[in-house]
């Protein structure tokens, strides 16, 4: 479980967890969460376009997460950022299957991009997953405070001369940032669920935000980790266990906070 | 009122406002004086929440001019927003919100630091929250964030403090402590308050000036000044009464207002029953 072959599987796990963790705090605080579900569900298709393209898988992703980005911050404008996000779902997840059909091994692409294939990930492939994740925690951090502020009350941000609308679109591009790296590794269904579980556990198992930002990112890479371990162990899907350690995680939080009040 | 040599805290002259086409303010015009404690009255729709935008920059005026003492809106004027709802399940607590008041625009990661922590310490203690300082403020009751939002706007020290409906869903004793407390402020630190509410009674024993809105436009000047039956029917353009029992002051419209003046009969505020 410790060789080299895994060796590139728990460095990526950290990386993506860690990001997962810092970004998923803010989705939590902001109620962001579907557009961070509908997100890398719109982006996975990039990966086949990539693949028929004949052009990086992480490129494509990051092509379509970018769409995704756009369609959403476009529609917003014009509606409620639900609808939005929805509508930017259907459309892209319209183009995706379109594009999944037309490539040849698309089974094992599909199952793969789905629920996540961290075993057997190769030394190459950590060099852009490390430096997105880089960019976007970079982003994160710079921004802390505002994204605090803006989600306190977009008013309040406002008042004291941040843009609300510019720091939207900014966490938007985050969150597309962290989610599509995340991506190959979590897979598209459970990139939400290692996004959203450890930081809804940390917002309830502390009243302080910075603790809670810190919890958040302590308890997302323990749970990549424990993942990685059960898959191995089990051969089911890292997915599998990402998910159930999410919600599990969240109900222990609950409880904690349960108690405490 | 004191030296007619010091400059008004706020000149708002002429003030023209208009939204998606329609106009909200029409030639709105008053001024401050420092230290001083304004209640801007008005029915829901009346415009106030837009004129204390203007002021703030958030809103373009169609005309006319807004000065302010003391230079840029962001650091000289503190605004506590109409309704903020705080979220329980966000992890925060109301010394976070009070130091967001001081650096929640700044970019970078915030580290401990000593002086900001006293800072945020003497702020909670100068409205009285030191008791609930280090509660999730999403939990606390609406006066203790009312108090919260107050330190959140005068951390910064500004001169003149803008408040939208502060006193909105607070009960009797809770809005005496707010009104009471921001009357100190006016008096022991020189702020200029100007709060808004579509009730003016409770303002009544503090308010040294009055800016009545109503479709549009304003008038404003003493309680006594502004606050009488000519002045306000000349203002709405219809028969209004003032009605002045047990300390508490009623607007009331006469009967046989029009069909399209319902919005002012059925205003709870002008039909306010005696307690
Ligand atoms: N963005 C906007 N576009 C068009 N009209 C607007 C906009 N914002 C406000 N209005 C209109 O301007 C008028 C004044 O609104 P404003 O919010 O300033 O009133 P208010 O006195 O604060 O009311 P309330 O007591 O309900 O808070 C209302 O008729 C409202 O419909
Ligand atoms: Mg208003």
């Amino acid at each position: 479980m410790f060789s080299s072959f895994m060796l590139n599987s728990w460095i990526v796990a950290t990386i993506v967890a860690a990001t997962a963790g810092l970004v998923g705090f803010f989705v939590v605080i902001r109620g962001a969460s579907f557009a961070a579900h509908a997100l890398p569900l719109s982006a996975f298709p990039g990966a086949a376009a990539a693949a028929l393209l004949g052009v990086n898988e992480i490129a494509g992703l990051v092509g379509f997460a970018a769409l995704g980005v756009l369609g959403i911050n476009g529609f917003s404008r014009r509606g409620r950022p639900e609808v939005a996000t929805a509508l930017t779902l259907v459309l892209l997840l319209g183009v995706g299957t379109l594009l999944l059909s037309q490539s040849r091994d698309d089974a094992q692409l599909v199952y793969g991009l789905l629920f996540g294939q961290v075993l057997g990930v190769s030394r190459a492939e950590i060099v852009p997953i490390a430096a997105l994740s880089a960019a976007a925690s970079l982003a994160t951090l710079m921004l802390l405070r505002p994204l605090l502020l803006s989600a306190v009350s977009p008013e309040l941000a406002q008042a004291r001369g941040v843009a609300p609308g510019r720091i939207d679109i900014a966490f938007l591009v985050i969150m597309a940032l962290a989610e599509t790296i995340a991506l190959p590794v979590v897979g598209a269904l459970l990139v939400f669920s290692l996004m959203v579980g450890p930081a809804s556990a940390a917002r309830n198992l502390t009243d302080r935000p910075w603790l809670g930002l810190a919890l958040s990112v302590g308890l997302s890479v323990v749970t990549a980790w424990l993942a990685i371990a059960l898959a191995y162990q089990t051969n089911w899907p890292i997915g599998f266990f990402v998910g159930g350690l999410g919600a599990l995680a969240y109900a222990v939080g609950r409880a904690v906070r349960g108690a405490k009040s | 009122m004191d030296g007619n040599a010091t400059l008004p805290a706020l000149a708002v002259e002429r003030l023209s406002v208009a939204l998606s086409g329609r106009t909200i303010l029409d030639h709105v015009g008053f001024s401050l004086a420092p230290g001083s404690f304004c209640g801007l009255i008005g029915a829901n729709g009346s415009g106030k929440t837009t004129l204390l935008r203007s002021i703030l920059g958030l809103v373009t005026p169609s005309g006319g001019t807004i000065r302010c003492a003391g230079g840029k809106p962001g650091q000289a004027i503190g605004y506590v927003p109409q309704k903020i709802q705080f979220d329980p399940f966000m992890p925060l607590r109301a010394r976070d919100v009070v130091g967001l008041g001081l650096d929640g625009h700044r970019f970078g990661i915030p580290l401990p630091n000593a002086a900001r922590r006293a800072r945020v310490a003497a702020m909670l203690a100068a409205v009285d929250a030191e008791r609930f300082a280090d509660q999730r403020v999403g939990d606390l009751s609406g006066g203790q964030q009312q108090r919260v939002m107050i330190a959140h706007a005068l951390i910064r020290a500004p001169k003149l403090l803008l408040l939208d409906e502060p006193l909105a869903n607070l009960d009797l004793r809770s809005i005496a402590e707010v009104v009471g407390l921001l009357h100190r402020l006016t008096e022991k630190q020189g702020i200029t308050v100007l709060l808004s509410a579509h009730d003016m009674n409770p303002l009544l024993p503090v308010m040294d000036q009055i800016v009545y809105l109503a479709h549009g436009r304003a008038v404003s000047g003493t309680v006594a000044d502004v606050v009488r039956g000519g002045v306000l029917s000349q203002l709405y353009g219809y028969h209004i009464d003032v009605i002045r029992v047990h300390g508490r002051v009623l607007v009331v419209a006469a009967g046989g207002v029009e069909a399209q003046d319902g919005s002012l009969l059925c205003d709870p505020v002008h039909v306010a029953p005696i307690p």
